[in-house]
């Protein structure tokens, strides 16, 4: 598992490089959403993976009886998760407008907000 | 481990067993205030003329606790308040420092000028799409960045402060607005996913995300834990936040889409909080990491002074000019970093509070010349001179402060940045920052010619709007600019406590421990 692990993270971090490489913003979408999940699986991994029981203490005791698993990373997880599902909405909704209005998803063509040879100012008075 | 079952815990070296004094919640004052408001505004939108009145409101008292909290820090030390009742490392700490403190304080007064300006900028629509909730939410972003003392809530204040702008950049959604929304969203992302890397790889490490236990713990883990990478993936990230050179092609290409109220605080705000960060995690958490690094550092902030300043001589548009005076602004900065030694630091913080409102208000400046004039391009902006004396006179006051010249704000810390690269023997760093000095006043120079001296080319077609409100904000904001420039002692002092307190993290670990708890 634990080799498993970083192999999956490293595969994942590949395909979104690549993915975000490209000049058309739904496969650079496609690779933000993978790198969010490569991070995820990274911080899963950095808690230590162990094959315990979750960190449920009973009643009667004031501390866990048995090793626990480790909460926290999956809390971390979850609160990366629920940001970057909401980006990547975010993202969706403004790649969809910006591709309606600007008729295009090809970032070399965005030229709206730098555009290409502009005038120069006046060089004297 | 198998515990007794009988066995009792001390819950008192667990938890925060006394409660937490009056004054205390001043730690949290400058995220709650505008976090409550900007909920309250967001009920009232359809009272869209209570908006503007109540974010000014808002502004005020987060500005009010943020003087009280850098008294007190600046008096008693680092100020400490744990969530959750569960002592540091599990429970999760807002700590304030004076750096912290004096930071939010300076953005704090930034954003409350560029709300009162925003009454003119802002027409009902902008009201009504949510400016000022977005603009107060962003604020509460900064305010927690600027006083968390926990990594992964630096991520999600982060995160907090970045949809808030992408809602700030988008509103009217024009089609240059879209463009450079695009192009700004999803590098943000990019770089601040790149942070969450990092901090995934730092949990790996120390098992704790707490700065104070971190720098605690750095040094036993020194030999065996791959530091130098944490340290190079934060420089990464957080450069990239903060525009430095290699990174930076995002913030041209954005920050002149939007309302100029929007550009002013980003151009104002944003990028220091990067600066904060890198001077966070670098500078107290891995110096020696940071020593190694400095040749690096030293290199990307002269190309982003140099290379961002070319960049603003290049321009037509005043607005994108000013975006790569930003710039160059950050690699003033990260030339402190490089440099590692108390007074490079101390004049890196004092230049982010001058850049914080000397940029901010840069920008209103455009907004009110556009007023005036009907545009922000150099090429139909003329004569402003003969008919707005006054524009004039704050064009020179601001150009000055941001050329690093008397009597204006930028000339102590780029003197205290140039004597601290000569201590250091970074010559050419020094050389680099009086170059960007001459280029700074050569590129703002000539704006100043072509807009304001050139006499009057052709009337403007648009009806000019009164600049008596853009006169009361940029005096407003000249006041602090003469202020720094006439009378330094009490900034630099604040910087220097802030930059110590950076070097020597014991006083910041003490305050976040107090008395070895939670060991």
């Amino acid at each position: 598992m634990e080799t498993a692990l970083p192999v999956t993270v490293s595969i994942f971090f590949a395909v979104a490089i690549y993915l975000m490489l490209s000049k058309h913003i739904i496969r650079i979408l496609l690779g933000v959403a993978i790198f969010g999940n490569a991070v995820n699986l990274s911080i899963f991994t950095a808690g230590r993976v162990t094959r315990e029981v979750p960190p449920i203490i009973p009643v009667e005791l004031m501390t866990p009886d048995l090793p626990t698993a480790n909460p926290l990373p999956q809390a971390l997880i979850l609160t990366a998760i629920v940001i970057s599902f909401s980006f990547f909405a975010f993202l969706l909704v403004l790649a969809f407008r910006s591709y309606q209005e600007l008729g295009s998803d090809d970032t070399d063509s965005m030229r709206v907000a730098e555009p290409e040879g502009e005038d120069l100012p006046p060089l004297g008075y | 481990m198998a515990v007794d079952p009988g066995k009792t815990v001390d819950m008192a070296r667990a938890m925060v067993m006394e409660p937490v004094a009056a004054a205390d919640w001043l730690v949290v004052a400058p995220v709650v205030i505008p976090l409550v408001f900007g909920a309250v505004i967001l009920m009232l939108r359809h009272e869209t003329k209570l908006h503007a009145w109540t974010a000014i409101a808002a502004l005020a008292a987060t500005l009010a606790a943020n003087i009280g909290l850098l008294a007190r820090v600046v008096e008693n030390g680092p100020l400490v308040m744990t969530m959750g009742r569960w002592l540091p490392p599990f429970g999760i700490s807002f700590a304030a420092d004076a750096l912290g403190a004096s930071l939010a304080l300076v953005a704090t007064l930034v954003a409350l000028v560029c709300a009162v300006y925003s009454i003119s900028d802002i027409g009902a629509i902008g009201r009504r799409y949510g400016f000022y909730p977005f603009m107060l939410l962003m604020m509460a972003g900064v305010g927690g960045a600027f006083l968390t003392g926990d990594v992964f809530n630096l991520y999600v204040w982060f995160e907090v402060f970045l949809i808030s702008s992408f809602g700030l950049l988008v509103l009217g959604s024009e089609h240059r607005q879209l463009d450079g929304a695009t192009k700004y969203a999803i590098l943000n992302l990019v770089a601040t996913t790149l942070f969450l890397t990092a901090t995934a790889f730092l949990y790996g490490i120390f098992g704790t995300l707490n700065m104070a236990d971190i720098a605690r713990k750095v040094d036993g883990l020194r030999d065996t834990a791959p530091l130098m990478t944490l340290g190079v993936m934060y420089l990464l990230a957080f450069g990239m936040k903060a525009a430095a050179f290699p990174v930076n092609f995002w913030l041209p290409a954005s920050y002149h889409t939007p309302r100029i109220v929007t550009a002013a605080l980003f151009g104002g705000i944003l990028t220091k909080v990067g600066v904060y960060a890198l001077l966070r995690t670098l500078v107290m958490l891995f110096p020696p990491e940071l020593e190694l690094l400095s040749g690096l550092i030293a290199w990307v902030a002269g190309l982003t002074m140099v290379i961002g300043i070319m960049g603003a001589l290049a321009q037509t548009d005043l607005r994108r000019a000013l975006g790569f005076v930003v710039i160059s602004g950050v690699g003033v900065m990260m030339a402190g970093l490089a440099l590692g030694t108390g007074e490079g630091l101390s004049g890196t913080i004092f230049y982010a509070f001058h850049s914080m409102i000397v940029m901010a208000a840069l920008y209103l400046l455009a907004g009110v010349m556009n007023g005036v004039g009907g545009s922000y391009s150099m090429r139909t902006l003329s004569g402003l001179y003969s008919a707005h004396p006054m524009l004039a006179a704050f064009a020179l006051l601001l150009m000055l402060a941001a050329a690093g010249l008397p009597p204006a704000s930028g000339l102590w810390p780029k003197v205290m940045l140039v004597r601290a690269s000569l201590d250091a023997g970074y010559p050419w760093l020094a050389f680099a920052i009086l170059a960007t000095g001459l280029l700074t006043t050569l590129a703002l120079g000539r704006i100043f010619i072509l807009t304001i001296w050139r006499p009057r080319a052709q009337e403007s077609l648009a009806a000019p709007v009164s600049p008596r409100l853009g006169y009361a904000v940029l005096g407003a904001l000249s006041l602090p600019i003469v202020l720094m420039g006439l009378y330094p002692d009490p900034f630099i002092r604040v910087a220097q406590l802030a930059a110590g307190g950076l070097l020597d993290a014991a006083p910041y670990i003490g305050a976040v421990y107090p008395e070895g708890a939670g060991q």
